[in-house]
């Protein structure tokens, strides 16, 4: 803990740590051209939490486009060829050597060839979709780290209001060009309603 | 596009994002009134009397059950193909209408996804207990086992559990993934601790981030671009349980596209089933839920509606037109048969009646269109009997003709399934967000910046 930063936090103690500064503030707009502000800073351990997503916003903040798509498309393929091999393993073939559990189960039916894709499209279809939806959710939380139940931020009593009416920028402590006083003067120029310093 | 064309609010009233919360949250945050626990009562009640039944038929056998040669489909498939068609009116609303940008669709999406929920948890009920020796559903699955053996995958009753249980976790999730930000919002009104922890929970610790909200849209955006087909397919293979059969009045090739209208259709006129009670059980919900929002239902209703009809007639005359003769007599019989009662509650109920939808006045009064609902919903019930019940007792060799007669066990689990829809409907809105707060408010005026002064190509600084 460094020292000019102690004499600041309020009720802080020796022991404690700060994680950052937490700016509120009313309306988009004001913290659109806050964003702005703190991204053309330089800032880079630095996030805006809305309640609900704001259009514009990656913008003013800089973030750039995820690679979440990318993790879907493998979802994707995974479950096509595991659909694939699951109903050629399973219907088409037998073969000696392996468990007779495992083996598949060759067997003739009404006269229909042991493998045609027409038929075993289905199945393979449902599993691209659902492999890819697996990508899709699982994908967005662990990108997000998601569950994340302990959070800082959380222990501010206004950013109560931040997933029902309130905007908020919050800066985080390690982030190489954060001060303070700095950038709480950063955050309070911008229109910030209220300024809090949070504990980690 | 005209600037003088004023489009009508989203969301009406006077309200700001803080009363758009405090509305929908009140509804979970209040204790529950009087009519919602008649209402659990009710339902619950008939879902005692399904489980007890279900309890019965494994005791018995399907004996009690009207089901018999060769008409061994009857209510449970009938049943089974009604409820899961419910479902796709909810995918449609959160996923179709999502790509399409229907702003409108953000008032209703979680009472429709909801609904879809738990119209596929009623479905799934039936191919489990008709199977015949009921302890034994997991054969259904292709898991190495004892016997040697695997199921055949290129049956269509088997493409149907995997895309009906497909259908299941990706409509949860979405359901799901949409509910995170609003059960945010509940944990952080929370007044007491259990509220707080349990929220908390399901929660699973969102902030806000707009670092998470954008990858976020982006995995709900995915997430409905695969729902789409996925919706599309879920009905088709169910039909083609039917139309890969070689039954007259079943063999047709027109059996995906007019199952999914069908889907839709009986969907829709669910939602307005349960949204037009709601809008007056709930105060405030009107405002979110607009009678616009239930106009345009009853204008897909319509639109869908005009489709069945459409494939009924092209059914009708492909019978005629393709000489052949069973399935000219398998139609003819659908007419004028013994199941002609049925059948003409059919055509009226789903062709006849929805044309009165053409009426401004009819839709928007809002009696009028929930008795258009209810009526669509028994039609389509009886679509599905129709489809099932005549092609089967009347196939094409006479001497094994049977008629098909329901019991009153059969007759007692289709309302015991309607309890079990009921029962967690009524918890749903009790104890979860009815209307996607989030999404709500960000369609409201409120949430959108004045002008661009950003326009600048972005000095984007950092990798996600």
């Amino acid at each position: 803990m460094s020292q000019d930063v102690g004499h600041a936090v309020q009720g802080a103690t020796e022991e404690s740590q700060l994680y950052g500064v937490l700016a509120e503030f009313e309306d988009v707009n004001s913290l659109m051209s806050a964003a702005r502000k703190v991204r053309d800073a330089g800032y880079k351990n630095w996030d805006c939490y809305t309640p609900f997503p704001v259009h514009g916003l990656d913008k003013a903040m800089g973030v750039q486009s995820t690679r979440l798509p990318w993790v879907v498309l493998c979802g994707g393929l995974t479950g096509c060829l595991t659909g694939l091999l699951l109903v050629w393993w399973t219907n088409a073939i037998s073969p000696d050597g392996v468990g007779y559990a495992l083996r598949g189960y060759d067997f003739q039916i009404s006269g229909k060839p042991k493998f045609s894709l027409p038929a075993n499209i289905p199945p393979i279809f449902e599993l691209t979709i659902l492999f890819s939806a697996f990508g899709a959710f699982f994908g967005m939380l662990a990108m997000n780290l998601l569950p994340k139940f302990y959070n800082p931020v959380h222990k501010c009593k206004r950013f109560n209001r931040v997933t029902q009416d309130r905007f908020f920028i919050g800066v985080e402590a390690d982030d190489d060009n954060f001060d303070l006083l700095e950038t709480t003067k950063l955050l309070n120029d911008a229109g910030a309603s209220a300024i809090e310093e949070l504990e980690e | 596009m005209d600037a003088h064309i004023e489009r009508a609010p989203l969301v009406i009233g006077s309200n700001d994002f803080t009363t758009v919360t405090d509305k929908i949250c009140r509804i979970n945050e209040q204790k529950p009134s009087f009519s919602w626990w008649i209402a659990l009562l009710i339902s619950g009640a008939l879902l005692s009397m399904l489980g007890l039944l279900i309890g019965y038929l494994f005791l018995t056998g399907p004996g009690i059950w009207g089901n018999n040669q060769p008409v061994a489909w009857g209510f449970p498939i009938t049943n089974f193909v009604f409820w899961v068609g419910i479902g796709h009116a909810g995918t449609l609303i959160s996923a179709i209408l999502y790509l399409f940008r229907q702003d409108w669709r953000t008032g209703i999406n979680r009472f429709a996804e909801a609904m879809t929920i738990f119209a596929v948890i009623c479905a799934l009920v039936w191919p489990g207990i008709h199977i015949g020796r009921p302890w034994l559903p997991y054969w259904m699955f292709p898991y190495p086992n004892q016997m040697g053996m695997f199921p055949n995958f290129r049956s269509p009753l088997l493409w149907d559990v995997f895309a009906v249980g497909t259908y299941f976790t990706v409509s949860l999730l979405f359901w799901y993934m949409g509910m995170i930000p609003d059960l945010a919002t509940l944990r952080d009104r929370s007044k007491t601790r259990i509220r707080k922890m349990v929220y908390g929970i399901f929660s699973i610790g969102w902030t806000g981030s707009n670092r998470h909200w954008h990858r976020y849209e982006r995995a709900y955006l995915l997430l409905a671009a695969l729902a789409t087909p996925l919706v599309l397919s879920v009905h088709s293979v169910v039909s083609f349980d039917f139309a890969v059969a070689q039954l007259p009045g079943w063999h047709t090739t027109i059996f995906p596209p007019y199952f999914v209208a069908g889907a839709v259709f009986g969907g829709f006129a669910m939602v307005l089933c349960l949204a037009i009670p709601a809008r007056v059980i709930i105060p405030g919900l009107s405002e979110i839920m607009t009678n616009r929002h239930m106009e345009n239902m009853g204008k897909v209703m319509l639109a869908t509606g005009c489709i069945v009809g459409y494939a009924y007639s092209t059914e009708f005359f492909i019978a005629y037109y393709s000489n052949n003769p069973y399935e000219g007599f398998t139609f003819e019989n659908r007419m004028f048969g013994p199941y002609a009662w049925a059948f003409w509650t059919m055509t009226t109920c789903n062709v006849f009646l929805p044309q009165l939808l053409w009426f401004k006045k009819i839709r928007q009064n809002m009696g009028t269109l929930l008795m258009i609902a209810i009526v669509v919903n028994i039609g389509m019930w009886f679509e599905r009997y129709v489809i099932i019940v005549t092609s089967l007792s009347r196939d094409a060799m006479p001497s094994a003709w049977h008629t098909f007669t329901a019991t009153w066990v059969d007759i007692c689990m289709l309302i015991g399934s309607f309890g079990l829809f009921f029962t967690l409907f009524f918890l749903f809105i009790r104890f979860l967000p009815v209307v996607a707060i989030a999404e709500v408010k960000a369609v409201m005026p409120q949430a959108h910046a004045h002008g661009h002064e950003d326009e600048e190509a972005s000095t984007a600084q950092e990798s996600q």
